[in-house]
């Protein structure tokens, strides 16, 4: 994972930790944080509840993450476990 | 149950939701999954299961005391390698099922968190055979055991969660409760993300589940009657009998209960039954065993006996057996409280009952079916087909089984080749939702995605058509042995019946019979019927116009098939080739029909319509059938050169009306259209010289070809909205069809090329095109204009003019028919109109209002309906086109 202040790449095999990161980068942030999750083919249940914890956080800092190039299969899982409403989505 | 619900403490709601939240994120990762992923997961966990059958079976009956070790691991081993054998090369990821040549396909979606009840019967087989069904489908479990079977499911739980785990599933794809209660299960039940609840439990449960609201699968109750026919392989059927009722101690709800033998051979089977190990009772022990085993006070068996050994339920009830008993057998005379075991009875206690009569013994079957078991499961051994039909009409069981054990048979894949299952759906009779043997496509939500049809449209025509001056020379070409010449007053007056008769091959004997000249009633039609019996006709000859050839047609129907009910055949239809009433292909006799149209306008020599009235009611009917077509057309225009004028034009607008109304159709294809623009272009050239210089004999000879080639175009793509104004209000004023089609058309025109309120269902166009048509029309005819709507403009201003031409009256006030006569014939008008079959092709769909507003604009005359005025909205080029 590379990161560009609040602008961090997601790698596909190492989703939880990219997300342990977004999670630091959120004490930091004073308004967006985009996650680039173009090189995520698809997510783990340890990923999942890995991106509630992390919209939790972001909730509780009035940070907005704004997840990048997420694949629709994703966004279906997003959708299915109605995580979609805490992200906003960049194509 | 919210107040179960209610009893929940906090931690505990805490821990099932955990169990929820883990079941729904299982879930949602899984629909990520591949076929070839799931696939790749199932078969290890098949092997898990194999692998652990035997300790499986042991730990549940540790658990439960219920059952045969062994038998319970040979239902681990069924539950795991049967139901992989069915799935394994199924699809349920993504296409599962092609049809091609329907143009539909059906795609899998799963279901995503199933609440999983298991019984305490058949613990862990339930849970190995959801397990996979499960993975296969992507779906993930929260499985809740019977509370006294919670260790044993627990267990295969986790052997199925590590397997699948370890070959890729999604972390938590199946949990378990751990102890169960009531509230516990009420609460999952009502959970708003458990997708659907599938009970294989007590019928309690079941209830529950369904009066849970959710979606649900469940196991109704069983009382599985066998009927032991005296035709059947006695020796295998008591074999059959005994192994699946002792399987597992009889555990099993499809086992049987209640074998119904016929007298003839009760003795003997019996006999047998005893030689192989069971016990018979007498009637004193069988009262004993009733009263033990049943309990008296509900008349549901004992709790205690299931799956208990039958010399145990031997010893519990007092009963002296040999050590080595498998079955009791209890003889009983009848079903119901009286006889306490005709109920279910899972454990090895059969009843038998001797039937007198094939009769008898179906009735008895009838009895235990419905005394608890109806939906689950029947057997019959019988190798009489008849009976065994009967058996499986009378019997309401989603599984009726022929010549094997009712348990093991009812499972699936072992001795038939039903869909493997450890739950028997038992239809609405059983409280259920299916009769399946639930498996796999249980557990998705199937989508079926659509694509859209063409639908087979066609072109028909008589197989024969003579044109041009003198083509009646043809008819001695046609043997008959009797003609019937269908004709009217005039046609003998002007020697046109002579001119028939001199071309009909001289050994055929010619009557002929004159009908009115009018469009023909039933009488008419009837009388007609009566002259082809008479003479016996084998060949019609329908000389005159429309009315004639119509009335020759219904004639020749008549004749043909004389229980013909012309009322029914008239029943309304929306798509020819879906009519509910099918015109008669059963013939007593048969005639050929030649048409000679002697009129330029109906075309009625090559249609499959005719037009029937019914002057007491006021309205005209229409059959349309290709078996109406004739067999042979004679467009000859020697027969119309001594049309008057009026009829001239009538019929030429009718002509214009057909080609027009077939132009824009929904079921106009590139083989009428090329008939409807050739009859267009032939009368706008050559009705005014017909009309107006009525010898010329090029002009009659166009008109009357185009009045063909027109009808050619109509008879397959039909008419429109034109006509069923037409019919209504001819039928109602007495208006001539073609002068009542001339007053409605130029307001037709304008009212289909505007934009429609309500477009017609048209599968086999692209867009609307009406307006697009009239503008190739107008095109057609060098009518100029630059946009579709200017064209159309010209079209209707180029047929007011070709109306006027023709002196025909240009608004319905002009037949003297006065405003307040006119509104109180409105309704009925309308209604009427609407019932008209002939709008049902039409390219806009008429809502009342709008029929209403099209006779009132007819009525006022020049004026067009402002609705007509609907700008067109896009250019040609925005619309598509056929």
């Amino acid at each position: 994972m590379t990161s560009n202040g609040e602008w961090l790449e997601i790698d596909g095999e190492r989703v939880v930790q990219g997300l342990q990161a977004a999670r630091e980068a959120l004490d930091s942030a004073h308004s967006d944080v985009v996650l680039d999750f173009s090189a995520v083919r698809r997510i783990d249940p340890n990923a999942l509840r890995a991106m509630e914890k992390l919209a939790g956080l972001a909730d509780g800092k009035a940070v907005k993450v704004v997840l990048r190039g997420v694949n629709v299969d994703i966004y279906k899982v997003l959708k299915l476990v109605k995580l979609t409403p805490r992200f906003s989505f960049l194509a | 149950m919210a107040e179960i619900v209610a009893s929940l403490s906090e931690e505990r709601i805490a821990y099932l939701e955990g169990l929820v939240s883990q079941a729904r994120t299982a879930a949602a990762v899984f629909t990520q999954y591949t076929q070839e992923d799931v696939d790749r997961i199932v078969k290890p966990m098949v092997l898990a299961g194999l692998e652990q059958a035997q300790y499986l079976a042991r730990l549940a009956i540790e658990e439960t005391r219920l059952g045969v070790v062994e038998d319970k691991a040979l239902k681990n081993m069924v539950a795991t390698e049967f139901v992989y054998n069915y799935v394994k090369d199924k699809r349920t990821v993504g296409t599962i099922r092609e049809f091609p040549e329907r143009g539909v396909v059906e795609v899998a979606e799963p279901i995503g968190v199933i609440f999983s009840l298991t019984p305490i019967t058949n613990p862990t087989s339930t849970v190995l055979f959801k397990c996979i069904m499960a993975i296969k489908t992507r779906n993930a479990v929260i499985f809740s055991p019977h509370p006294s079977a919670g260790h044993c499911c627990y267990e295969a739980v986790r052997i199925m969660h590590e397997a699948a785990v370890k070959h890729g599933a999604p972390e938590g794809v199946f949990t378990c409760l751990e102890s169960q209660t009531l509230p516990d299960n009420a609460y999952l039940m009502r959970h708003k993300d458990v997708g659907l609840i599938d009970a294989t439990g007590g019928p309690g449960m079941v209830k529950a589940a369904y009066s849970s609201g959710k979606p649900a699968l469940g196991v109704g109750p069983g009382n599985t009657p066998v009927y032991l026919e005296k035709t059947a392989d006695l020796n295998m059927a008591v074999v059959d009998i005994i192994t699946s009722k002792t399987f597992d101690n009889g555990t099993i709800c499809a086992s049987e209960q209640t074998v119904v033998i016929d007298d003839e051979i009760y003795d003997s089977v019996l006999q047998k039954f005893s030689d192989l190990g069971a016990h018979i009772c007498n009637e004193k022990e069988t009262e004993l065993l009733g009263r033990t085993v049943i309990d008296p006070k509900t008349g549901f068996m004992q709790p205690m006996a299931v799956g208990q050994k039958a010399t145990d339920i031997a010893r519990m009830v007092g009963l002296s057996v040999k050590p080595k008993t498998k079955l009791l057998i209890a003889p009983i005379q009848g079903v119901g409280r009286e006889y306490p075991l005709s109920v279910e009875k899972l454990f090895p206690v059969l009843a038998v009952y001797r039937a007198k009569s094939v009769n008898e013994a179906l009735t008895v079957c009838v009895d235990v079916n419905h005394a608890g078991g109806i939906g689950h499961t029947a057997v019959i051994f019988s190798r009489n087909d008849e009976v065994i039909q009967k058996f499986s009409e009378l019997m309401n069981a989603g599984r009726i089984i022929v010549n094997s054990p009712g348990s093991i048979g009812a499972l699936g894949g072992v001795y038939n080749d039903m869909v493997p299952t450890f739950s028997f759906g038992c239809g609405t009779g059983g409280g259920n939702s299916t009769t399946d043997n639930v498996n796999v496509y249980n557990y998705l939500n199937i989508k079926r995605v659509a694509r859209r049809t063409q639908a087979h449209m066609w072109f028909r025509v008589p197989n024969q058509i003579y044109f041009n001056m003198n083509a009646v020379e043809n008819l001695r070409h046609f043997p008959s042995r009797s003609t019937v010449i269908i004709t009217n007053p005039a046609m003998e007056q002007i020697g046109h019946v002579d001119t028939v008769r001199r071309h009909i091959p001289p050994e055929t004997l010619v009557h002929v019979s004159v009908i009115p000249d009018a469009e023909p009633e039933v009488k008419v039609v009837m009388q007609g019927v009566e002259a082809l019996n008479f003479y016996k006709a084998d060949q019609i000859i329908a000389l005159g116009g429309g009315s004639v050839i119509d009335a020759a047609k219904i004639m020749k129907l008549k004749y043909e098939s004389p229980e013909a009910d012309l009322e029914e055949l008239a029943a309304p239809f929306l798509d020819l080739r879906k009519r509910v009433v099918q015109y008669p292909t059963e013939k007593v006799t048969q005639a050929r029909l030649i048409a000679i149209s002697t009129t330029s306008g109906t075309g009625s020599e090559v249609t499959p319509f005719a037009v029937l009235t019914n002057k007491q009611q006021g309205r005209k009917v229409t059959l349309a059938d290709y078996s109406l077509s004739p067999d042979v057309a004679i467009v000859d225009p020697q027969f119309v050169m001594s049309m008057p004028k009026g009829l001239t034009a009538d019929t030429g607008v009718d002509c214009l009306t057909h080609a027009l109304e077939a132009g824009v159709s929904i079921f106009a294809s590139p083989y009428t259209d090329s008939n409807a623009m050739q009859a267009i272009r032939m009368v706008f050239k050559f009705l005014p010289i017909a009309y107006e210089h009525p010898g010329d004999e090029e002009a009659r000879t166009m008109m009357h070809n185009a009045a063909c080639i027109a009808a050619i175009a109509f008879s397959n793509a039909s008419v429109g909205v034109n006509h069923a104004l037409a019919h209504a209000f001819g039928a109602r004023f007495g208006v001539a069809h073609g002068r009542a089609n001339a007053l409605m058309l130029p307001h037709v025109i304008a009212f289909n090329a505007g934009v429609p309120t309500k477009f017609m269902p048209s599968p086999n166009q692209r867009g609307y095109i009406a307006h697009k048509k009239y503008a190739m029309v107008a095109d057609l005819l060098g009518l100029g204009g630059k946009t579709i709507e200017e064209k159309v403009e010209n079209l209707v201003a180029a047929t007011e003019q070709l109306l006027d031409r023709l002196a025909i009256p240009r608004s319905i006030a002009e037949l003297g028919i006065s405003k307040e006569e006119f509104e109180r014939a409105m309704p009925e008008l309308v209604k009427i109109a609407f019932d008209d079959p002939s709008w049902r092709s039409n390219p806009r769909m008429p809502l009342l209002s709008e029929l209403a507003e099209l006779f009132w604009s007819a009525y006022r005359g020049r004026s067009l309906p402002t609705m007509a005025k609907a700008s067109q909205p896009q250019t040609a080029e925005e619309w598509s086109c056929v």
